[in-house]
């Protein structure tokens, strides 16, 4: 059954079904919609053994395993979920849910709109962090759980957790949130920019209805992943793994590919173009921009936080430049300032903030020691309600 | 961890513990491998945080179950509001500050109270190294010269004048040797200095 040892092996999405219109935050609402789901491991009998994971801006509801018709198709996240992994799957029963927007199944942009029977395209609503967290939240509904044992997410997947901490208190024990942040910088904020305008005046975007001209804004996508994938690196990473190599070996004197660094970048633009939708890339970025749980409370994290009853654990990663430990610190200052449980490491890891989907020993250790005492807390709290 | 478990793995910290009151908030400077935290949490229903920079320590910690918050102490306590805490400890950690003086001022904003501990450098066998015209190896400080974190050697009479110095009243002062107090001659037969300290 298992492809490799430590693997939940091959997996099968499922797609859920929501009639009742979700209510946006832009005060719009969304008639209908389909969330593609995977679990892996067995929820429990008092179903307390469920942990959400959220993913971040390009990864899917595809979290751990591989499908029987792709088998080099790994989850993103198959190094942390899986059985005697961090998140152990012989202990908890692990849900991934593609985002609404997204373009892994869920419904997205080259979805039809019910109002207009065209795709969305770029009519598709702005949804935000805050807007997946209450589909997700529907899908928990769905699936009988009250209480997550966890939700945890990477990046814009730790966004989400903070999210859930925020809007449903009740809902979980534990919230990890890894390499995040609790607001996009100026700096984010313009690097985003940049790619959506790559993919915004790309002459094959149409005003976001390429489906019918049948074309792609490739190059507008390419570029957008090109910039993306800068900031995902560190400068130290990347000199060591690129440095000014050559890729003929000497300058071409021209504006071919002369640098590896350069033929790495457009391979990975190319096949991001290949696979990703350039409306949920425009919407996906501004979940990011306007994600900012301080905003309606003047500015002050601790007071957005201020009714969050989860324990937390925040990890972040030292040569991480897009979003700093100083940002993860910010919300490790302001739990501690509403005295919650909260733990926080500062793994120093050489890959920027690609970090968090690598294997670091330190780091995989830590979630797996976070993991086995939530366990543990189940455990004894499943024999104190027998005794 | 129950008490007679704590005086088996630390002495030193299981004479430190009776002086920190139940239910408080407390903050464990160098937490190490959370040991103590462990301990007042579960016997005592303290609550807090533990600040490590070792990555295996701070694992540890997570293992117990004890909230640690990975940085370098000489970054200060900025991550904490004023009389944020009832007892700030800072145990055996000292030795190794570069900015002894400032940290010590920002245990003194953070909490009403602190234990802070160092190994004593007036205890007689390092006089004797001394006079032998060697530094001192020991049990308390285990290192040579040219490797020893402990950057900051002092005694139990130097101490006071600097807590004095940064608004801290000295409360006691114990000098404890194997997690015993030594009452005769403590600044000589004492290894390890211990003091209670309350915010002016």
């Amino acid at each position: 059954m298992s492809s490799s040892p430590g693997s939940v092996g091959i997996v099968t999405p499922q797609a859920f079904q929501f009639d009742e219109p979700l209510a946006l935050q832009n005060g719009t609402s969304i008639a209908g919609y389909t969330l593609m789901v995977e679990t892996y491991g067995s929820l429990n009998a008092d179903k307390s053994n469920a942990v959400l994971i959220c993913h971040a801006l390009n990864a899917s509801h595809h979290v751990a395993g591989v499908y029987a018709d792709q088998p080099k198709n790994l989850g993103w996240w198959d190094n942390m979920v899986g059985p005697g992994k961090p998140v152990d799957t012989n202990l908890f029963f692990v849900i991934g849910v593609n985002n609404l927007g997204s373009c892994f199944g869920s419904t997205g942009p080259m979805h039809t709109n019910p109002a207009t029977g065209k795709p969305y395209g770029a009519d598709f609503p702005v949804v935000t962090v805050e807007d997946w967290v209450n589909a997700q939240a529907r899908l928990a509904d769905r699936l009988g759980i009250q209480q997550f044992a966890a939700v945890m997410g990477g990046s814009l997947g730790g966004m989400q957790a903070l999210a859930w901490s925020i809007l449903y208190p009740d809902r979980l024990r534990h919230c990890v949130v890894v390499a995040s942040t609790p607001k996009l910088s100026a700096q984010n904020i313009a690097f985003n920019d940049v790619a959506r305008q790559a993919i915004l005046t790309d002459p094959d975007f149409h005003g976001g209805d390429f489906y019918a001209h049948g074309v792609v804004p490739r190059r507008g996508l390419r570029v957008a992943r090109m910039i993306g994938h800068i900031t995902y690196l560190s400068d130290d990473d990347m000199a060591e793994k690129f440095g000014r190599d050559l890729k003929g070996g000497d300058y071409q004197f021209g504006y071919g590919v002369d640098f590896e660094i350069e033929s790495y970048l457009r391979y990975q633009g190319d096949k991001f173009s290949d696979y990703f939708d350039a409306n949920t890339y425009l919407l996906i970025t501004k979940a990011l921009d306007y994600f900012d749980p301080a905003r309606h409370t003047g500015g002050d994290l601790s007071k957005a936080l201020a009714h969050t009853r989860a324990r937390f654990l925040l990890a972040s990663f030292t040569t991480d430049w897009r979003f700093s430990p100083e940002r993860s610190r910010e919300i490790v200052k302001a739990l501690v300032s509403n005295k919650r449980t909260v733990s926080y490491a500062e793994i120093d890891a050489p890959h920027g903030h690609d970090a968090f989907l690598l294997d670091d020993s330190r780091y995989l250790n830590l979630i797996a020691a976070y993991y086995r005492r939530i366990d543990a807390e189940l455990q004894a709290e499943l024999l104190g309600a027998a005794a | 961890m129950n008490f007679s478990e704590l005086k088996v793995l630390r002495p030193d910290l299981a004479f430190i513990a009776h002086w920190i009151k139940p239910q408080a908030q407390v903050l464990d400077v160098g937490c190490g491998d959370g040991v103590m935290l462990d301990y007042l949490q579960s016997d005592k229903q303290c609550s807090g945080y533990g600040i490590e920079i070792a990555d295996d320590k701070v694992l540890a910690c997570a293992t117990r179950g004890v909230n640690v918050i990975q940085q370098d102490m000489e970054n200060g306590l900025g991550m904490f509001e004023d009389n944020a805490f009832d007892t700030v400890m800072c145990l055996s950690s000292l030795q190794m500050m570069k900015h002894v003086e400032p940290l010590l001022r920002d245990i003194a904003r953070v909490g009403q109270e602190a234990i802070v501990s160092f190994p004593n450098f007036g205890y007689w066998p390092h006089r004797t190294a001394l006079l032998r015209g060697k530094m001192p190896v020991s049990k308390s400080l285990p290192y040579e010269w040219y490797d020893t974190p402990n950057v900051r050697c002092a005694t139990i009479y130097d101490f006071s004048d600097l807590a004095n110095e940064v608004g801290l009243n000295v409360l006691e002062c114990v000098a404890l040797h194997e997690g015993k107090p030594v009452t005769w001659l403590p600044n000589l037969r004492g290894s390890l200095a211990v003091f209670r300290l309350r915010k002016k």
